[in-house]
């Protein structure tokens, strides 16, 4: 029994080999094959979508841009696996970071309100006003008290509070 | 990039100290400078501000340098108001009504955290309540 199962897992490696090796009897075909597999991954993997390849003798240079270096080396990797792949030209660019859209984050303006009467609480002289995420700040305070209480409102940034406009608050 | 070049000092300071998640960026007139350390480099940024700006009237800067964002609960942290007690309230509001004080210099203990405004603390009597973050400083 074990003689006879060996014979047929041989059969069937050869018959595997004779398959898979004639297609590549010559450059050409090989290199076609290559870009066929290539285009293949392009479909299916979403780090390869938008590059291209030209493959030359079983040497394929790689060229698009991918999003990070994580992407292109998943890129080279992917392509080195198929078959007959000598080696790779990596030519991909790395897209540039895209600029944060939102730097000050939409204000509830209740909370911000609320936020701001808190902070401006300790300095009785201090008047305010909230308009479009913009605090003007008029009235009077202390001038060794100012930064203690710019510190606290510049913190409300991150709460919603796009600029203080200060110039009308008179330090005595 | 104008407000970059006069605020250079302290954006150049921020970097040198090593602050967290620095992100300088500029946007309609406004320097927005975010990042994450100590009350002291927090204390040596401002310092800057107010060399630069004396009166941190130009208002073209957010200098939002969160020296708290580190502290974990449990943590002791002194009370660093001008001169008076801190108040420890009901809730995260100062229309909470002040269930406890704690005193100018008095070390208390960090529950959790409500926001960044507002913490949960205990003093050594066993006090509990909402207190202010701006007159809170961790012992570092």
């Amino acid at each position: 029994m074990r003689t006879r199962a060996l014979q047929v897992v041989l059969l069937c490696t050869s018959l595997f080999l004779l398959v898979t090796a004639l297609p590549s009897c010559k450059g050409g075909v090989k290199d076609a094959d290559i870009s066929t597999a290539i285009n293949e991954k392009i479909k299916t993997m979403p780090e390869m979508s938008g590059l291209t390849a030209a493959v030359k003798d079983g040497v394929v240079t790689l060229t698009g841009e991918c999003k990070d270096e994580a992407c292109k080396t998943v890129c080279e990797t992917a392509v080195k696996a198929i078959a007959d792949v000598k080696s790779v030209v990596n030519n991909c660019t790395i897209a540039p970071p895209p600029a944060p859209a939102v730097i000050v984050p939409e204000a509830n303006v209740d909370a911000l309100t609320k936020a701001i009467n808190d902070a401006v609480k300790d300095f009785p002289g201090v008047k305010t006003e909230l308009k479009e995420g913009v605090l003007t700040l008029t009235g009077e305070v202390a001038k060794d008290k100012l930064q203690k209480l710019m510190m606290g409102l510049n913190a409300l940034k991150a709460m919603g509070l796009k600029k203080i406009e200060s110039a009308g608050l008179s330090k005595k | 990039m104008a407000l970059q070049d006069k605020y250079k000092e302290l954006i150049d300071a921020a970097t040198n100290a090593g602050v967290g998640n620095l992100q300088v960026r500029e946007q309609e007139g406004v320097l927005y400078i975010d990042g994450e350390t100590s009350g002291t480099i927090k204390q040596q940024l401002w310092d800057i501000y107010g060399k630069l700006d004396p009166d941190y009237a130009g208002g073209d800067l957010m200098l939002n340098i969160n020296s708290i964002a580190g502290v974990s609960e449990g943590a002791k942290l002194k009370v660093t108001t001008n001169r008076t007690n801190l108040n420890i309230r009901k809730g995260p509001s100062t229309e909470d009504t002040i269930v406890g004080k704690a005193a100018r210099h008095e070390i208390v203990t960090l529950v959790r955290k409500e926001n960044d405004q507002w913490w949960y603390i205990q003093t050594k009597d066993g006090e509990e309540g909402y207190s202010y973050t701006q007159y809170l400083t961790p012992v570092e």
